[in-house]
């Protein structure tokens, strides 16, 4: 949780209908109150976190529990430190202090900057996902769909081509792309398309966790509003743990429980999606919600 | 096949200077320690342009003694320019004899096959490499190549294996075809065809690849497993050839089409040229053989 005079008590426990991530105890305890809570641990604990470029700051001191099933927007301003926070937590960038720890399959709680290398690229392809903001960043680009799909699965040891193509194929219906485009390559792909093949491509071993770097930029209305349909769905269905960076307020208030808002390398505030829209405290986040065009 | 002493061999033998061949035996030495390992070396200019063979002719150089005996094969072939060169140039830097016959030759130096006569000990097969790197068409980063290799992080090689059947039906590679060797490092086994892949399994001879112009060095020590990378559905098959060799009639050996005619004509004969005229003067006739000449 935020360090900072957080006075709303954080979404500590999953979301009804996400139940695969939750466990049985915490189920029984919902209709009790909070007693169970203490059990239940964080997916993934971030604290004192900073990175410094040189002089620069590019986020100082952000602690931040993800919890399972939960989804959690960072928004903010272009250069508040959203996209290097994403990347402090997720392995993608060394913070300069702070600890990052990560609750395993198995239960145990490890440092993610102690893990060997090795160790941490194969949680990053089996419990992650990263969604980038432009596709081929996330996407092997000159290899056909079924491939990109298939890739994390031959990775972690699947080695039959029909069963790799059969679950490829089931994973593009289920982001709505035609089965017969599987042998394309996504250059051939439209925008919307390609950020949807790179959703499928992250969710195919069933992660627990999914990062993502402004899932819908760069795409225009009508299509940014199918993938937020789509993600939304998926994110239910599956009981994802989502941390989402974007600077689209829509986007947070469609998808996301929990909203951290940040300005200037710092969170200045934090709380439950609808509280933080509805009733923002932080003078900048009273700039920012109301600096958003009503149509 | 005799060449006058001009006593460039007395000067320096096998044409690189004793520090120099220090250098490459040291690196030969770890390649074969951790057999399919890419080991850098400092590549020496050479008599000769990339891609005749730089890096083959260091390691035959760095492994040669006067006591050797060396054949020098292009494409299976004893008499074309390449080996021809190679040959002549040993014969005057270290005045070794030269060969043609598989069985007398101690070193084999080789440009993309393996003689279909079995190897034995205290053989050496030195390949020329043209590009070492298996991974290098589907990561061009050469510091990410190396870190999936400490890794073991392989996934990528199926995929390319993966559209290969997605685009053909049928794992089209036929040459270059990946190995994993001993279990670990998957390996380049430098151009051959895939025909000549099972030949490496558990081989008699120590194998040792030179890439000159990439400046690297690999090896596979004698009785080394050698696996050709495929899928369950799909396993490694090895080209087949649906006639025997026009002038030996060989059955079960890797075949060159020649185009006789400007009217369709062709014929197909035995790559190995050494097998061929081998099989002939031990009577062996195929349907194109006229008698008593040897095409």
């Amino acid at each position: 949780m935020m360090t900072q005079g957080d006075s709303v008590s954080p979404h500590p426990e999953p979301i009804e209908g996400r139940g695969e991530t939750a466990n049985p105890p915490l189920r029984q305890a919902q209709g009790d109150g909070l007693p169970a809570l203490a059990e239940e641990k964080p997916l993934l604990s971030a604290s004192g976190v900073s990175k410094f470029y040189g002089s620069r700051i590019g986020c100082e001191d952000v602690s931040i529990d993800i919890w399972p099933g939960e989804v959690v927007a960072v928004v903010g301003e272009s250069g508040s430190g959203k996209t290097t926070l994403l990347n402090c937590i997720s392995t993608r960038l060394m913070p300069t202090t702070g600890t990052v720890a990560y609750r395993m399959r198995d239960g145990q709680i490890r440092d993610l900057y102690r893990m060997g290398e090795a160790e941490r690229r194969f949680l990053m392809r089996t419990d992650w996902g990263f969604v980038h903001q432009n596709p081929a960043d996330g996407l092997r680009m000159t290899v056909s769909a079924g491939a990109n799909v298939g890739e994390r699965l031959m990775a972690t040891g699947a080695r039959h081509y029909g069963n790799i193509r059969a679950t490829a194929g089931d994973w593009l219906g289920r982001v709505e792309i035609a089965e017969d485009r599987i042998d394309d390559q996504p250059r051939a792909f439209s925008g919307g398309m390609r950020q949807r093949l790179q959703i499928a491509r992250n969710l195919v071993t069933g992660p627990r966790l999914v990062f993502m770097d402004e899932p819908t930029g760069g795409l225009d209305v009508s299509v940014q509003a199918r993938l937020l349909d789509l993600l939304r769905g998926l994110v239910t269905d599956l009981g994802l743990a989502v941390v989402v960076v974007t600077h689209d307020l829509a986007v947070a208030r469609l998808l996301s429980h929990r909203m951290v808002v940040m300005k200037d390398g710092r969170v200045i505030e934090t709380g439950l999606t609808d509280r933080v829209l509805d009733d923002p405290r932080a003078p900048y986040t009273q700039l920012l919600v109301s600096s958003i065009l009503q149509a | 096949m005799t060449v006058q002493p001009t006593g460039l061999a007395d000067y320096n033998f096998a044409y690189l200077d004793e520090p120099t061949k220090r250098m490459i035996r040291r690196a030969i030495l770890k390649a074969i320690a951790i057999p399919g390992y890419q080991v850098p070396f400092a590549s020496r200019e050479m008599p000769m342009p990339y891609g005749w063979g730089t890096g083959g002719v260091q390691v035959t150089a760095s492994i040669i003694g006067p006591d050797d005996t060396l054949k020098v094969i292009d494409q299976g072939a004893d008499d074309t320019t390449n080996a021809v060169s190679i040959r002549a140039f040993f014969a005057k830097v270290a005045e070794v004899s030269t060969t043609t016959s598989t069985a007398e030759a101690t070193i084999i130096q080789t440009r993309h096959r393996i003689p279909e006569e079995t190897l034995g000990e205290g053989q050496v097969l030195v390949y020329q490499v043209p590009i070492p790197e298996p991974l290098r068409f589907l990561e061009p980063r050469e510091t990410e190549t190396r870190k999936m290799h400490a890794l073991e992080d392989y996934g990528l090689m199926h995929v390319k294996l993966y559209e290969d059947i997605a685009r053909n039906g049928h794992i089209a590679t036929t040459y270059a075809y990946p190995v994993k060797v001993e279990g670990r490092y998957v390996m380049d086994p430098s151009p051959t065809p895939k025909f000549d892949n099972p030949k490496m399994d558990q081989s008699e001879a120590l194998q040792l690849f030179g890439a000159g112009r990439e400046k690297r060095i690999y090896a596979v020590p004698p009785y080394t497993s050698v696996v050709s990378l495929d899928f369950e559905d799909y396993p490694f098959e090895v080209n087949r050839f649906d006639e025997p060799c026009a002038l030996c009639g060989a059955e079960g050996v890797y075949l060159d089409e020649v185009v006789l005619d400007d009217r369709g004509g062709r014929m197909f004969v035995c790559s190995d040229t050494d097998h061929c005229e081998k099989r002939r003067a031990a009577g062996h006739r195929g349907a194109m053989a006229s008698e008593g000449t040897l095409a």
